[in-house]
């Protein structure tokens, strides 16, 4: 059981999350964190899906990994993420059906996804199933921290809710108080995740150099 | 003056290294090189130096924008007493005075907030105010809809200064015209506040000036009329004169042809950009005319209407012309302002949604300038090169 959490499999799970993170550090994943992201509850949902389909992909692809012919892994990947996503776009559908619409394609778009695709090539092909797990969990987790952050400050700024509950009052509007617009616009969320990526650089850079 | 000097000198030690107000350096340096020319000298290589630096060059913008800021306050006091319907009884002065208190709040916040960011920055990264923000604070109360309010001014003028301009590294790198950006936000952000017909005649009695008009009062400008089919209420005459329903500094045609004189004159704005913007909006508006579908009102409004409504004037007067965001070569310079001109007309035609093109238009030009440049500096390698080989 020590072995499971060892350090190694530790910072597999939490470098996505801080200095490796998939959308703020390396820029994956732009597309649909974009577009998902004037509300809160789809960027959630989204994250989730992405969490769940990247830590499963991960553990498959890992499993077979000595058995795929190198020549055709690409296909092979695909596929097996293919298959993921139609069985959560499934789900959604049954389960969440309004939040489902919302994301429209962009669950289906997850195939696409650089970031899956990405783990799978730099990750699952070379280690085991579980560290591959944890792998998967800890980007996944990565994209859905950025697309919370993102969507509650847009859906807070621009529609004065969270997860649809009215946040600011009645009152704010009465004194003169509008939403903003532009919030709800996906240039808008490219300024706010250009924002993201500028705090945590400097911070990580504030940590690099107090080492 | 010599009394000014006098003081400024007796102050500053104050905010020299260990003086008790140091952190206010970049503060007394920004108020100290605008009110007197600092007469410091490079110290190494060769340089040559203009007699007018760019705190001069602002400080000429900021004079002829002022006909266009008087002639707006006027006619903000002039649209509410004529709401009123009380437009006989009232004095000159009255309607001055009511303009002006209207405007005042507007300026005071888009500096304070503005110069603020600036100032801070300034101090933060250890460096000289810039000039730049001399003039857009100037600008954004005279593009802006007198029922703007404050606040709403306040937080584009942050965005702006902050996404627009400092993190390109402050004046003179920014690639948007500042001003134009804080009227883009506060366009897709409050549409309500900056478009529509409920927003140019201010509605509360200010001071004891001016009346309280009801509630839901409505005045279109004349392209907002157009832009909905609905015929034209006021006449080309006083579309030049300035009178009708409008941003505040952007109505009349006259007041802004005189600051184009002093800009002109003083050679701050180069005349290329200027002349060619109004060719490409007739060019356009012609064309519109000939070809432009019969049931579209704006695309059959005459070209000289054209150019004289909206902001089309203001914007190729003292937008188009700004030399960071434009054309730096002369030839671009053409190009450039034909772009603007003709870009505009087609956005105010071809898009019922955003019945003013000249905003979008220019900062669409703003971002295709250094492109234009480059073609320009290409071309004439090229042709050199030609001459070159052919010897």
């Amino acid at each position: 059981m020590s072995k499971l959490f060892s350090k190694e499999n530790k910072e597999v799970l939490s470098s996505p999350l801080n200095v490796n993170n998939p959308v703020a550090v390396q820029v994956l994943g732009i597309c649909s964190a974009l577009a998902v992201t004037s509300q809160l509850m789809p960027a959630i949902v989204m994250g989730l899906s992405v969490t769940v389909i990247t830590a499963f992909s991960n553990v498959i692809i890992s499993l077979i990994r000595n058995t795929i012919p190198n020549r055709i892994r690409i296909i092979v990947q695909l596929v097996v993420v293919a298959a993921l996503v139609t069985i959560v776009s499934m789900l959604l559908k049954a389960f969440a059906y309004d939040v489902s619409v919302q994301l429209s394609v962009y669950v289906g778009l997850i195939i696409t996804n650089c970031i899956l695709m990405g783990r799978l090539e730099a990750f699952a092909m070379m280690n085991g199933p579980w560290e591959s797990f944890l792998d998967g969990i800890g980007n996944g987790l990565g994209y859905a921290f950025v697309l919370v952050v993102v969507g509650a400050i847009r859906e807070f700024l621009g529609n004065g809710s969270l997860l649809g509950f009215q946040i600011i009052p009645q009152s704010f509007y009465d004194m003169g108080y509008m939403n903003n617009g532009m919030m709800t616009m996906p240039a808008m969320a490219l300024i706010l995740l250009g924002c993201f990526i500028w705090a945590q650089r400097a911070a990580l850079e504030k940590k690099e150099n107090k080492k | 003056m010599n009394a000014l000097r006098k003081y400024l000198d007796k102050i500053k030690p104050n905010f020299e290294e260990g003086g008790k107000l140091h952190a206010f350096r970049s503060v007394f340096d920004g108020f100290e090189t605008f009110l007197f020319v600092p007469n410091a000298t490079s110290k190494s290589g060769v340089n040559v130096h203009d007699a007018i630096d760019s705190k001069r060059i602002m400080s000429f913008v900021v004079i002829a924008l002022m006909p266009a800021l008087l002639f707006g306050m006027y006619n903000v006091g002039y649209q509410n007493y004529a709401a009123a319907g009380k437009l006989a009884e009232a004095t000159f002065w009255e309607i001055f005075g009511y303009g002006f208190l209207a405007v005042l709040p507007k300026i005071i916040v888009s500096y304070v907030v503005g110069l603020g960011i600036e100032f801070i920055v300034a101090q933060w990264k250890n460096e000289e105010i810039h000039e730049g923000y001399l003039v857009t604070g100037m600008i954004v109360p005279l593009i802006v809809p007198v029922g703007a309010p404050l606040w709403v001014i306040a937080v584009a003028c942050a965005f702006a200064v902050i996404f627009a301009k400092e993190i390109f590294g402050g004046t003179g790198m920014n690639i948007f015209n500042v001003a134009l950006i804080t009227r883009a936000f506060l366009f897709f952000a409050y549409p309500t506040v900056m478009s529509g017909d409920a927003c140019w005649v201010a509605t509360e009695s200010i001071c004891g000036l001016g009346y309280d008009l009801p509630d839901g009062f409505t005045m279109a400008t004349p392209l907002g009329e157009a832009a909905v089919g609905a015929a034209c209420t006021s006449s080309v005459c006083d579309q030049v004169i300035g009178l009708i329903p409008g941003s505040i500094g952007e109505t009349s045609v006259i007041a802004i042809a005189i600051g184009a004189v002093i800009l002109l004159w003083s050679g701050v704005a180069s005349w290329k950009t200027m002349f060619s913007v109004f060719v490409g909006g007739i060019v356009m508006g012609l064309v519109f005319n000939q070809f432009g579908p019969e049931n579209n009102a704006v695309a059959m409004m005459p070209w000289y209407q054209h150019l004289v409504v909206g902001g089309f004037c203001f914007g190729a007067v003292f937008m188009a012309t700004d030399p960071v965001t434009s054309a730096r070569t002369e030839c671009g310079k053409y190009v450039y302002g034909f772009l603007i001109g003709a870009m505009a007309i087609i956005i105010r035609v071809l898009n019922p949604g955003y019945p003013e093109g000249m905003m979008l238009a220019i900062l669409l030009m703003n971002l295709f300038a250094p492109l234009i440049d480059y073609f320009v500096v290409q071309s004439n390698i090229d042709k050199r090169a030609k001459r070159a080989i052919k010897k």
